[in-house]
């Protein structure tokens, strides 16, 4: 019993029970089923977990009293509450505007879960698990992910409704800006890596220096600010706290989801949840060495865990700064994107080129390489901030303390 | 530098969620049902008549229906009976007391007025908040036996105020046992000379200071 290999034999071991003709089917519907109720369990305990840990964030408590239906005494601190939620959004009124248009109003929830799902099939979630090894599949994330700005603009237009439609172009606007710095972002990693496929760029962050320092990217000057412009441009593109005011439900009501009630609702949510997932896991994969363990001597845990576990932290990290920011206003937000991560994330394009031309540079070199790489971008980040923050920054608070 | 309140921010955010586990401080949440909630002393809600023991509510009330509290009612929601016979009040002397206190609670609108003007310190304000009847006429109409609490309770709940009309009770108790002593000494000493009539004068202040 091998712990690494466990899912393939349990995978092998169920397709051996069917005829040779279905089995390729089989294969594949049991890697999707796979992904639907991992992804679909991690789904619902994010939601539990951001909401106790935005609550201990703030000095609450969150939400503890949801505990099993016959066992009254058993309050598992809260934890069965994503299953109520369901239970609740499952029984609610599906309520649709009667000028709606009825087929896109419908199908909107329905084209965001699916195209948000599909991202998971190209990310190596172990040594020897992934859904579908793919020659280009960045290239392939990236297209899968797009895809659902049509859903959002199939729920603003579907509902016949103008604020759903204005608030619809402006979460379009939204993540159409931070598209671009988002697979800016990436490029570097395919630059030094020399390929599309998420497995190869897995396997080149491999091996560790005295066994304790991993070759991950984050670890190199290039790769530390293109996981923060990544980090950045995919807190944007999930539409999550300081960038969701395409939703902001304390100020416009929900943005293109005002139409949308019970698990229609839920669904553009689970959608959300899911890209923000797909986001992490590639950039768990892109520069935080996917599922390489951090020291050598921890390799004997399989890697799957590993990947998971970095997942996980990624969303915490997500989640701590839900409860630390302040929404952004749409015209920050477009700044931020266009006069700020673009270009850094352009010098960091020239940066990685540097890298990839100077991997002879070792000795006192190396030194000078490395203080070269980190030059080219922590003086920009420098100017640039002093620049666009003149006359903005530091803020003073008249009335506040 | 750019980015430096973010850090800020996100240490501000992290004290928190380590306080939170341990600084009782920083959490301010009460869990209401599960624990009782706790109320500010001043906190009032519908007036209860102060009995002095426990074991006989109905023969300790503070109360002598003078029915001041009836007449000042605002909402006019007391309703006061007075007895036939008298008992002996909190201060030993012999008082009539209600045979019928009700306070329509559907009606009462809370606001002290009787509690203010009760010279007898018999009706205090209650701490309760979550009364509920099936039946809004019967079942909101509290009768004495319903309003009736032991001074334990109002010690309990507003330890400030009861501890303050404790000790003035206990002094008026043992200046009017004072005055039945001299009162008794002298109706003892009538019969003889006035000589000894001086006697009791500096006892009231050796007598308030005891309880």
């Amino acid at each position: 019993m091998n712990l690494e290999t466990l899912p393939l034999q349990v995978r092998d071991w169920i397709v051996g029970r069917f005829p040779d003709a279905l089995q390729w089917l089989v294969h594949h519907l049991l890697s999707i089923t796979a992904i639907l109720t991992v992804f679909g369990l991690f789904f619902a305990f994010t939601t539990i977990a951001e909401r106790k840990l935005l609550a201990r964030l703030q000095n609450r408590l969150g939400p503890n009293r949801s505990g099993l239906p016959w066992f009254r005494s058993l309050k598992l601190w809260g934890l069965t509450q994503p299953f109520a939620d369901a239970i609740k959004a499952i029984t609610k009124e599906d309520v649709v505007p009667a000028a709606a248009d009825k087929v896109l109003h419908f199908l909107a929830p329905v084209v965001i879960v699916a195209f948000s799902l599909l991202g998971f099939a190209v990310l190596p979630f172990g040594r020897h698990l992934i859904p579908v090894e793919l020659d280009a599949a960045i290239l392939y994330f990236f297209a899968a992910g797009t895809a659902t700005e049509l859903a959002i603009f199939m729920a603003g237009w579907g509902s016949r409704n103008k604020y759903s439609l204005l608030a619809a172009m402006r979460a379009l606007a939204q993540l159409i800006s931070y598209e671009l710095p988002l697979i800016l972002s990436v490029v570097p990693v395919v630059m030094i890596v020399g390929t599309l496929s998420t497995q190869e760029m897995v396997l080149a962050q491999g091996g560790w220096t005295w066994g304790v320092l991993p070759h991950w990217h984050v670890f190199t000057p290039w790769g530390f600010a293109g996981f923060l412009i990544f980090l950045v441009a995919a807190l944007a593109e999930s539409n999550r706290s300081p960038f969701d005011l395409p939703e902001a439900e304390s100020e416009i009501i929900a943005g293109h989801l005002t139409e949308y009630s019970g698990f229609k609702y839920a669904l553009f949510f689970m959608a959300e949840y899911f890209g923000l997932t797909a986001l992490s896991g590639l950039g768990v994969t892109l520069f935080l060495g996917g599922w390489q363990a951090p020291c050598a001597f921890l390799e004997f845990i399989p890697s799957w865990l590993w990947f998971m576990g970095k997942l996980a932290s990624m969303i915490v990290f997500f989640i701590w700064i839900r409860g630390t920011l302040l929404r952004l206003r749409i015209d920050q937000l477009t700044r931020l994107s266009w006069k700020f991560l673009v270009p850094l994330a352009l010098l960091n394009l020239g940066n990685a080129a540097f890298w990839a031309l100077t991997p002879g540079w070792t000795g006192p070199l190396a030194l000078a390489r490395w203080a070269v790489s980190a030059a080219i971008i922590i003086v920009p980040f420098f100017l640039l901030g002093r620049r666009l923050s003149a006359g903005y920054a530091p803020r003073t608070y008249r009335y506040a303390a | 530098m750019l980015g430096s309140g973010i850090l800020k921010g996100l240490g501000v955010t992290a004290k928190n969620f380590v306080g939170s586990y341990h600084d009782p401080a920083r959490m301010v949440t009460e869990e209401y049902p599960d624990t009782p909630a706790r109320l500010p002393e001043a906190y009032r809600n519908f007036p209860f008549l102060v009995t002095e023991n426990a074991t006989d509510p109905m023969g300790t009330l503070r109360c002598v229906a003078c029915q001041i509290c009836e007449k000042e009612c605002p909402p006019q929601c007391i309703y006061i009976e007075k007895s036939k016979d008298k008992k002996p009040d909190a201060t030993g002397k012999p008082q009539l007391y209600p045979a019928v206190f009700a306070i329509d609670t559907a009606v009462c609108m809370s606001c002290q007025i009787c509690v203010e003007v009760c010279p007898f310190d018999a009706i205090k304000m209650d701490h309760v908040f979550a009364v509920a009847a099936t039946n809004r006429f019967e079942g909101l109409l509290l009768n004495r036996e319903q309003l009736a609490k032991p001074n334990s309770y109002f010690q309990q709940i507003r330890p400030a105020e009861a501890g303050e009309v404790d000790t003035r009770l206990a002094a008026e108790r043992s200046a009017a046992e004072e005055k039945a002593r001299a009162a008794a000494a002298a109706k003892a000493a009538a019969p003889k000379p006035a000589a000894p009539a001086a006697t009791p004068a500096p006892k009231p202040a050796e007598g308030g200071a005891t309880p």
